[in-house]
């Protein structure tokens, strides 16, 4: 009796290896085992050739890895996303590409800065194009990663090229507000063009989509690392250069943009190749910040509704405009880390209390915003704004709903997943509508 | 008779949902129904029936539930919900179409000999 256990238990590790296979899956397949294994016993076998057999018809852990990866990419998406598989990835880890197209996008900044003569002369061109200068290699990379077919290169080329002619044919007047918010808006249209070449075309998915939401926090982290290490060397740098006679300028102007351009690049690369670094820290992250963040957005509204109307300057609102777009990025990507079978738990409650209080807070600012407006009229700003806040308030509404209805128990929690990433198409549309039909709609002002 | 791989992987879905139509069940027992069905001609490695199950609870066609059952081993089962019962009837009429369509181009009597006409 005591071989057979010791016989199971070594088959359960050996399985447990599995990536894609949790605990729980693990104690369902041995209990398949041991059932399979009293029959068979049942029938005559003694226990050694009854363990064999059910072991057997498990199946090789190859093929259980593989169909359990299929079904629970989200436990390896890291892995799974190179879409050919681990095997392919071995022989091309793809850093070669990270390079190529990294460099891609700091020579055409850097070529873009020099034409522009900036920092001496900033036009309003190059803040409004900075998208194109970098976006489109990131989309190359991840084409050439996926190895997608020309068709799709042509696609993402006719995308990204409609887009650069109708931003920069716009006849914008000097100064004008609606150059700004296209500058401001783009990047963002522009990342989710991304996600087409990054979910290898697959953007109807659900899961593909909630992999690319994981995937932009990811980034987002591995490019503020990036940011700060750099940081850090151009300080030292400049310190020990500075006394040599050379322009700290110098560095600034050739090494800075350099640096961010290809960081683009290199951090989706990080984010593919060496996920599993950070794949503990992320729901850590979310984990400390969303009760932080809860807390902030409650005094924000203690704070301003005690002074209603007074100090909501154009600048604040756009504050709270990022504040909330933060916080509907952290609830999105705390729910992309999240194991969706296991029950409602503390985070849970947490992440519902943060989303009512962005909600209450998106309220407070659409309530001063539609007096604004009612007193003075539309302007872009203002009405860019207000679009946005709709389109948070409804997002963080319905997250708010299923995230409710999953804590007390009557609702899966797919559902708050399929909400997200169905509403995520939304801001696309929004920030592309912003950079497409406002500019004519208020004269190019 | 070895069935063909693709047909196999095609009717697990359906197959799954009506023995789960049938009441409750958890892997072990829905594979043996599955032999039962089949005189053991339609068969696939047990280990796959699982991430086939996790894929109809994502979809939403099944509830699951860990329980131990008096005298028994803690098991995780499996019950069909209402969707899933909407999705076993889509695939039915899929079935019919494809055994008539079949049935037809092959000249004979039709599939329903091979007791189809519950579909």
């Amino acid at each position: 009796m005591a071989g057979l256990e010791a016989e199971i238990a070594r088959w359960r590790s050996r399985v447990g290896e599995v990536p894609a296979m949790n605990g729980r899956d693990l104690d369902e397949l041995e209990g398949h085992l041991r059932d399979q294994i009293a029959d068979l016993v049942e029938l005559g076998l003694d226990e050694e050739e009854a363990f064999l057999v059910a072991v057997r018809r498990i199946g090789k852990v190859d093929d259980l890895s593989r169909e359990y990866a299929q079904e629970h990419s989200d436990r390896l998406w890291h892995q799974l996303m190179g879409s050919e598989g681990s095997e392919a990835n071995a022989d091309r880890s793809g850093w070669l590409d990270a390079v190529l197209f990294g460099v891609g996008a700091a020579i055409a900044v850097q070529i873009a800065r020099l034409a522009a003569g900036f920092p001496g002369e900033q036009p309003a061109w190059l803040g409004r194009n900075l998208s194109f200068l970098v976006l489109p290699f990131l989309a190359g990379f991840f084409l050439r990663r996926r190895r997608a077919p020309i068709a799709a290169w042509l696609t993402m080329t006719a995308i990204f090229g409609v887009s650069a002619l109708l931003v920069n044919l716009y006849p914008y007047v000097a100064n004008a507000d609606t150059d700004m918010l296209v500058a401001l808006h783009l990047p963002v249209a522009m990342w989710f063009v991304i996600a087409y070449p990054y979910t290898g075309g697959e953007i109807g998915s659900h899961r593909r989509r909630m992999d690319f939401a994981r995937f932009t926090g990811e980034w987002i982290v591995y490019y503020a690392l990036i940011a700060l290490g750099g940081g850090v060397l151009i300080g030292l740098t400049t310190l020990l250069l500075d006394p040599a006679g050379v322009d700290p300028e110098l560095i600034a102007e050739w090494v800075v943009p350099t640096g961010a351009a290809g960081a683009v690049v290199v951090a989706a690369w990080l984010v593919e190749h060496k996920q599993r670094v950070v794949e503990n820290m992320a729901p850590v992250l979310t984990m400390v910040f969303t009760p932080l963040f809860a807390l902030l957005i409650a005094v924000a509204i203690a704070v301003y509704l005690a002074s209603f109307g007074v100090v909501f300057e154009r600048e604040l609102i756009g504050v709270f405009d990022a504040l909330l777009v933060v916080v509907f990025g952290l609830v999105l990507y705390g729910v992309s880390a999240r194991d969706p079978e296991a029950p409602p738990a503390l985070t849970d409650r947490l992440q519902l209390a943060t989303v009512v209080a962005a909600l209450a807070l998106d309220l407070v600012i659409l309530a001063v915003m539609a007096a604004r407006i009612g007193e003075l009229g539309f302007t872009p700003n203002r009405t860019a704004a207000i679009g946005l806040n709709v389109v948070l308030l409804v997002g963080l509404a319905g997250a708010a709903w299923h995230l409710a209805r999953f804590v007390v128990g009557r609702d899966e929690f797919h559902r708050l997943e399929r909400w997200q990433t169905g509403y995520l198409p939304v801001f696309a549309i929004w920030a592309a509508l912003v950079v497409v039909a406002l500019p004519p709609i208020f004269g190019y002002a | 008779m070895q069935i063909d791989k693709d047909l196999v992987a095609a009717a697990a879905t359906p197959l799954v949902l009506a023995i789960l139509a049938e009441g409750e069940s958890y892997g072990y027992a829905i594979l043996k129904r599955v032999r039962e069905l089949s005189d053991g001609e339609l068969e696939w490695t047990d280990g796959m029936l699982y991430p086939l199950l996790h894929r109809l609870h994502r979809l939403g066609y099944v509830t699951t539930e860990w329980r131990t059952p008096p005298e028994g081993r803690r098991r995780r089962y499996y019950a069909i919900t209402r969707a899933g019962l909407a999705a076993l009837e889509e695939h039915k009429k899929q079935w019919a179409t494809v055994a008539r369509a079949l049935g037809d181009a092959w000249g004979g009597p039709d599939l329903m000999q091979y007791g189809l006409e519950g579909a």
